[in-house]
């Protein structure tokens, strides 16, 4: 009997038919647009159309299978399984198998002892991420090859790899900035690469025979080439990878014989037998529909469209993430010409078009004023010589403010941001912005819609009408994916799922971004705006989650645009615009040019930006960490403690000459940031030459990243694999890394806990990484909370690795170590003392950059705090001011050393309320503890009526979200300043 | 190792309100569900020290949407499950809120589960509700409240209720999947739990001879019951505390594998609570400090190892069931799997139940923890190499749950695990 393999996964049907010798005679591969059981019974028609009336044995598999083989009495194959079987059938001597779908990635290791993996429920760069990556280049996927064979493999630029989002906010940066499409096309295709390794080798190492299978590595020679260059080796691509899985279901000994005909009819009336708990609907009846559009018809304001220029006219143009939007007002505020476009990767010539379309139009407008805005801001302003930049959040405040003079409390859900802030006294007072991880916003939305066949309009209207809106969770993107997918197994329909998404993104507004705690803290005028809030869907579901009724303007996605307009109007003064003129507009050019700065030891890829040619050419350099390729605008003095402590340490990182002294290596990370000079100094006295890990760097981070076990640790700790290698490259034998439950008992809370990663990651590397030969790793467990206790107790741990140490000289030693800690921390708090002065003195900002010392480390903060000097502030860390505060009662148990630091931190800022000193939060992303601290932190600051800003960190490396966060916390304070002087 | 020190009242804080002696008699005490067949007893230990403890069954979508609501949403998921039972009971009517508290568990531990307390203080202070005292239920006392003393005795009757609690369990386990009669092993489980909650309220059953009678007769009521000689997939299930127990929190965990044609082993609860002791003692090898609290740790675990030892007996004298490792055994194998002087979360005990299973024959471990939980990257994922280096045969299947992960793609990951299983069993 024949045999048929049918394979669903998320986004194809895979079907095949093997003769009775195993030969595959027939084979189809399409996309089932999340109609798969349709697209089954399709298939299954073509197979009776070429072997007609045959019975045949079938096997499901595949991860949109398994339900609906449930439902229909059908055998199913876990699908990595199904791999296993057609591999160990076709391919036996393979050692490993890497297979990419849609939305799965899955290593399988079949030498050996046989392991299994496919990635977390956190981790998208597959083949749907392949797909978004190519819609937001405005390219196919076909051409994402094409180009990616012409990148530059010098210039890969470092794209996130640990979900879709966040390598999404790291490319369309790059692609604003005008970054060769090429390039950024190849490094997409490395971020996957990096991503599979870093998420599913977990200390396994890929080599020997290798099989690509799947769809983007048999469609992406440049995938494949890509894994080539990463692991080193020569994989293959072996005949029908398409078809392993599918094969894999249809010679596994638990099929059934079935005929195609039949089974194709009940494919066809399949209807998923499960139910799920619906949400109430978003609207009961058609009048309560329309009442809803009526109300907000009648409160969309009193602002008027002109139809043609009325004086002096005022441009704002807002570059986001997703959309490009432009429009002009006049004196009284009126709009004109209004745009909404999607960026498709490049803002450029878009406002170019709409320029030139305005000069040609109306040949005698005037422009009296320009202002930009969004993530384009800087090279719009550049390329059209604009005259004003305003960061996003004074602009969304400008048009508000215009719609609801009262307004205090905005909610703002564009293409890619969620903004939201809350105004105290005409000043705006907190701020809440998305992070990298949980865009459920605009773009999402219209990702769905597009999944699921429609228009995002289409989308939006389906949703008022459900009866029984799916509750989806208010996850991201990629674990949304899982969800409507779920949904769908369920039963929900389209209506219902679209009405789902629609609350999800409410929900992740309301209980992630802002933290609700109750809808009255909301204020008592809520103007919501962002293009997401056309989707009349959204808009409902925000007033029925709140219980609020709120004013939605008009034009919502225009409000960026329209407030830079009218902050150009209020702003000009008088001076004339510099705004390129029709003339300049006909010779406008713009070239693009990649290079490697060699200013620091960054090296950033930069992108310069030329317009226009010969004298008058303007420059514009984007991609860099800090003012320094730019030559102009950096701030003379910088008071930075970063930098400072950074310094200090290094001295203890120096290279030490070879003068026969046994080894002690040091990886260089978390708690070492702090201790360092502790350790060093102990062994020095103790006679051995102390070997610190280099600087960290991407490139460290990659040459460990295969021994990673746990994907969703915090980088930092990620890091210490790096520096591992590192060590044991340079020749290092005896590698010293302890294991410290408690850290320092600065009295400041009730206990001096480490949190468990730092406490215990050492026992994390000795398990994962590859020890060299006669490798000594020394991870035992001590505490140097209790100086008297340390002695005996170091003695006793280095004993068991069979070091013996004399107690008296250890004692000898240990004095002098903590010595020399405590001479390193007196250092640190003196220093800042000074900065303060200085800072009084100049009269400049302080910021206290408040973390953890291992934000030290220019790979894990990124350079951030150049930028808060570059912005003219003084910058601080936590350690250096929180010993001026006493033990306080806070709400939460104050049991962590480093985070006690940030509460008093965040508590003497606090308490200097006449002083222009604030705290900006440092996260790392994946830190739980931070979930704890950063509600407190908030709390204290807020209290004192200070606002709070975080900044979440990752292997991110796009300052683009953290420059607005400080530019507008920078605008907060410049505005609540100048508040006080009135 | 806490240390002393005066603190400052602070500008922001918020009343916390003690539950006092007059409340003992007036609230009732809600706490969440935790453990599988151990919470009747727990509760009849409460009520016999007069304490009106009241276990929460509520289950569903919308209890974790009450926890999401608020808690920060980057927290354990655990405490989202914890606190949407709470709360929800709060809120949703049955209750009338001034008339009840709170109970929470602190283990004082380095990990987040340590401000469960107060970060569930928090949201009652954003809901405006104050007023209902939440109690900080520990074995070091972390916190005192006027009306809410734990004595050592009453930790000692609280092990008694786990150990008969995990005897059930453990039996419940291995019969229920090979019952000839179905049902029949959960109407014993039940029948048990009240004789037992009944002796309670007596004060019988707790100590000495009445105390081994009766382990032994729920162990040879097991054994009678009439079992088919079916083949199972064995399954072992370690983890979080909470997730590897809590049908709310691992998605009905078991009744998958029940589905699955599965048999599981979820190790007891008794050893979690000696590791807490243990821990005291292997801190003060680490690192010295004050010998204060060393003596009581040690006088608890010696009576642990009593009531443990008891079960261990009745189970070999009346049985062939699998029966776990004593827990000095268990600490020795842990030795070979991770330090035990990793403390935090579960610490050195999860990867020590892995390999226990493995050594009882249960080499298909789910792993299932909290998306994110920071201990887990160490014991958990941090181990898996050292597991498959020690037991090659190891099939190892982390699950990460979370609020927001599809319940399809989870369960795929557990079919692998089976599907592997099936292949080494010589099925495919």
């Amino acid at each position: 009997m024949k045999r048929i393999g049918i394979d669903i996964g998320s986004t194809t049907v895979k079907c095949i038919v093997l003769a009775e010798d195993g030969r595959m005679i027939f084979s189809l591969y399409e996309r089932h647009r999340s109609r798969a059981s349709e697209k089954m019974a399709q298939m299954l028609d073509s197979v009776t159309e070429k072997f007609p009336g045959e019975q045949m044995q079938i096997g499901l598999s595949g991860s949109a299978g398994m339900g609906m083989a449930q439902d229909m009495d059908l055998p199913f194959i876990q699908e990595v399984y199904a791999t296993r079987l057609s591999t160990r059938e076709l391919l036996p001597d393979t050692d490993t198998v890497v297979e990419l779908g849609g939305e799965d990635a899955k290593i399988l290791f079949l030498s050996d002892t046989m392991e299994v993996r496919m990635n977390g429920s956190c981790a998208g760069g597959t083949g749907a991420f392949i797909d978004q990556m190519a819609e937001l280049m405005s390219v196919t996927p076909e051409e994402m090859e094409t180009l990616a064979e012409h990148a530059d493999r010098s210039r890969i630029y470092t794209i996130a790899s640990r979900c879709g989002v966040f390598a999404k906010s790291d490319i369309q940066p790059l692609l604003n900035q005008g970054a060769r499409k090429e390039d950024v096309a190849a490094s997409i295709f490395y971020a996957v690469v990096n991503q599979t390794i870093a998420g599913l080798a977990q200390g396994r190492e890929i080599c020997g025979k290798v099989l690509y299978l799947g769809g983007p590595l048999t469609f992406f020679p440049a995938l494949r080439n890509a894994f080539d260059d990463v692991l080193h080796i020569k994989g293959i691509c072996p005949e029908n990878s398409l078809y392993f899985v599918a094969r894999g279901a249809a010679i596994s000994p638990g099929t059934k014989a079935v005929d195609p005909a039949d089974l194709a009819a009940r494919a066809r009336s399949y209807q998923s037998t499960h139910t799920y708990p619906g949400c109430r609907p978003l609207f009961c009846s058609k009048e309560e529909y329309e009442a809803f559009s009526k109300r907000h018809e009648k409160d969309s304001g009193s602002i008027k469209e002109i139809s043609e220029p009325n004086g002096p006219m005022y441009l704002g143009i807002d570059a986001g993430s997703t959309t490009v939007k432009a429009v002009l007002c006049d004196e009284n505020g009126d709009l004109f010409h209004p745009l909404y476009l999607p960026n498709s990767g490049n803002p450029v010539p878009l406002i170019r078009e709409y320029l030139s379309d305005l000069y040609r139009r109306w040949p005698e407008i005037e422009i009296a004023g320009c202002a930009v805005t969004g993530y384009g801001e800087s090279i719009i302003k550049n390329a059209f010589c604009a005259d004003i930049g305003i960061v996003e959040t004074i602009a969304h405040y400008t048009a508000a403010k215009r719609f609801c003079p009262d307004v205090d409390f905005i909610l703002d859900i564009g293409g890619q941001d969620i903004k939201c802030f809350k105004i105290r006294g005409g000043v705006i007072d907190s701020i809440f912005l998305n992070e990298a991880c949980s865009s459920g916003c605009g773009s999402f939305l219209q990702t769905f819609a597009g999944v699921l066949g429609f228009s995002a309009e289409e989308f939006s209207k389906k949703a008022l009408l459900a009866d029984a809106p799916v509750d989806l969770g208010s996850r991201c993107t990629v674990f949304m994916n899982s969800s409507v997918k779920q949904a769908q197994k369920d039963g929900a329909s389209l209506e219902n799922i679209a009405a789902g998404l629609a609350l999800s993104v409410v929900k992740n507004a309301l209980y992630k971004v802002i933290r609700i705690a109750n809808p009255s803290t909301l204020g008592e005028h809520i103007v919501v705006q962002g293009g997401t809030f056309y989707n009349d869907a959204v808009l409902r579901a925000f007033e029925q989650e709140t219980g609020r009724e709120v004013l939605r303007p008009r034009v919502a996605g225009l409000m960026g645009a329209y407030g830079a307009a009218l902050y150009a109007k209020d702003h000009m003064e008088g001076r004339p615009s510099s705004i390129i003129n029709a003339e300049g507009l006909a010779h406008f050019s713009h070239e693009v040019k990649t290079v490697v700065c060699n200013g620091c030891s960054n090296h950033c890829h930069l992108t310069v930006n030329t317009f226009g040619k010969g004298p008058d050419a303007r420059r514009y350099i984007a991609g860099n960490r800090c003012e320094k390729p730019l030559g102009t605008d950096r701030q003379s003095v910088h008071l930075d403690m970063f930098a400072y402590k950074y310094g200090l340490l290094s001295k203890y990182r120096q290279e030490q000459a070879d003068d026969g002294r046994p080894v002690i290596g040091i990886p260089m990370g978390l708690n070492m940031y702090e201790l360092l000079p502790f350790w060093h100094r102990l062994f020095t006295e103790l006679g051995y030459r102390v070997v610190v890990s280099g600087e960290s760097s991407h490139a460290l981070y990659v040459r460990g990243q295969h021994t990673i076990p746990s994907d969703t640790a915090c980088y930092p700790a990620k890091l210490l694999h790096g520096h591992m290698e590192d060590l044991y490259s340079r020749g290092v034998r005896t590698v010293f890394y302890p294991c410290m439950s408690y850290n320092l008992d600065e009295k400041k809370g009730q206990n001096h806990y480490n949190c468990p990663v730092v406490a215990y990651y050492p026992t994390v590397l000795e398990a994962n990484v590859r020890h060299p030969e006669g490798a000594k790793f020394i991870r035992g467990f001590i505490g140097l909370h209790d100086r008297d206790e340390f002695t005996p107790h170091f003695v006793r741990m280095m004993g068991k690795y069979g070091i013996t140490l004399d107690e008296n000289a250890v004692r000898k030693a240990a004095a002098a170590a903590y010595a020399e800690l405590d001479g390193y921390l007196k250092n640190v708090r003196d220093k800042a003392a000074e900065y303060m002065t200085l800072a009084k003195e100049k009269g400049m900002p302080v910021i206290v950059l408040a973390g953890r010392p291992y934000h030290l480390d220019p790979e894990i903060n990124h350079g951030i705090h150049n930028l808060v000097c570059d912005m003219g502030a003084a910058v601080l860390t936590e350690d250096s001011v929180a010993w001026l505060e006493n033990a306080f009662k806070t709400t939460v148990l104050n049991q962590w050393t480093y985070h006690a630091r940030l509460y008093s931190a965040a508590r003497y800022v606090a308490g200097k309320k006449d002083l222009n000193m604030h705290l900006v939060q440092l996260v790392s992303f994946g830190c739980g503890v931070d979930a704890v601290t950063t509600d407190e932190t908030r709390v204290i600051l807020e209290h004192a009526g200070k606002p709070y800003t975080q900044i979440k960190i990752d292997e991110i490396t796009n300052l683009g979200a953290v420059k607005i966060r400080l530019r507008s916390l920078f605008a907060v304070i410049g505005e609540s300043d100048t508040g006080r002087k009135e | 190792m806490k240390s002393r020190t005066e603190f400052e009242p602070c500008e922001y804080e918020f009343e916390i309100p003690p539950f006092t002696k007059e409340m003992k008699k007036t609230h009732m005490i809600l706490a969440p569900d935790i453990f599988p067949v151990h919470m009747d007893l727990l509760q009849a230990v409460f009520r016999m020290y007069g304490y009106n403890l009241v276990v929460l069954h509520y289950t569903g979508k919308q209890v974790i949407q009450k926890g999401l609501e608020c808690i920060h949403n980057d927290m354990c998921y655990p405490l989202i499950c914890l606190t949407g039972q709470q709360i929800y009971a709060l809120t949703c009517g049955d209750f009338d809120p001034r008339k009840c508290a709170l109970i929470q568990f602190q283990t004082g531990g380095g990990c987040r589960a340590s401000n469960y307390i107060w970060l569930v203080r928090k949201a009652l202070h954003n809901m405006g509700m104050d007023y209902v005292p939440v109690i900080s239920l520990s074995f070091t006392q972390i916190e005192k409240s006027p009306g809410f003393r734990i004595t050592p005795m009453m930790i000692v009757k609280g092990m008694v209720a786990i150990i008969y609690g995990d005897l059930l369990m453990l039996l419940r386990n291995q019969v229920r999947p090979y019952e000839a009669h179905k049902g029949e092993t959960d109407a014993l489980v039940e029948r048990w739990n009240g004789i037992i909650a009944g002796q309670f309220k007596a004060n019988k059953g707790l100590v000495g001879k009445k105390f081994r009678d009766n382990l032994h007769a729920i162990v040879r009521d097991f054994a009678d019951i009439e079992k088919l000689n079916v083949r199972k997939t064995k399954v072992g299930i370690v983890g979080e505390i909470y997730v590897k127990y809590s049908p709310l929190g691992n998605n009905g965990l078991e009744a998958f594998l029940d589905s699955q044609n599965c048999e599981y082993m979820v190790p007891g609860v008794l050893p979690f609570f000696m590791t807490l002791f243990q821990n005291h003692i292997t801190d003060h090898e680490l690192y010295g400090g004050s010998r204060a609290k060393l003596g009581i740790n040690r006088t608890l675990l010696r009576a642990m190892r009593k009531i443990e030892k008891a079960m261990d007996d009745a189970l070999r004298e009346e049985s062939d069931f699998t029966r776990p490792l004593p827990f000095d055994e268990l600490v020795k194998l842990g030795e070979k799997t991770l330090d035990t002087g990793v403390k935090m979360g579960e610490g050195w005990l999860l990867p020590a139940e892995i390999a226990e299973l493995i050594e009882d024959g249960y080499s298909n471990v789910i792993c299932a923890q909290p998306f994110g939980c920071l201990p887990n990257h160490i014991v958990a994922k941090g181990t898996a190499r050292t597991i498959r280096n020690l037991y090659p045969d190891a099939n190892l299947c982390p699950v990460d749950y979370d609020s927001g992960a599809s319940v399809v793609n989870l369960e795929n990951r557990i079919k692998l695990m089976l599907a592997m299983a099936a292949e080494k069993e010589g099925a495919v």
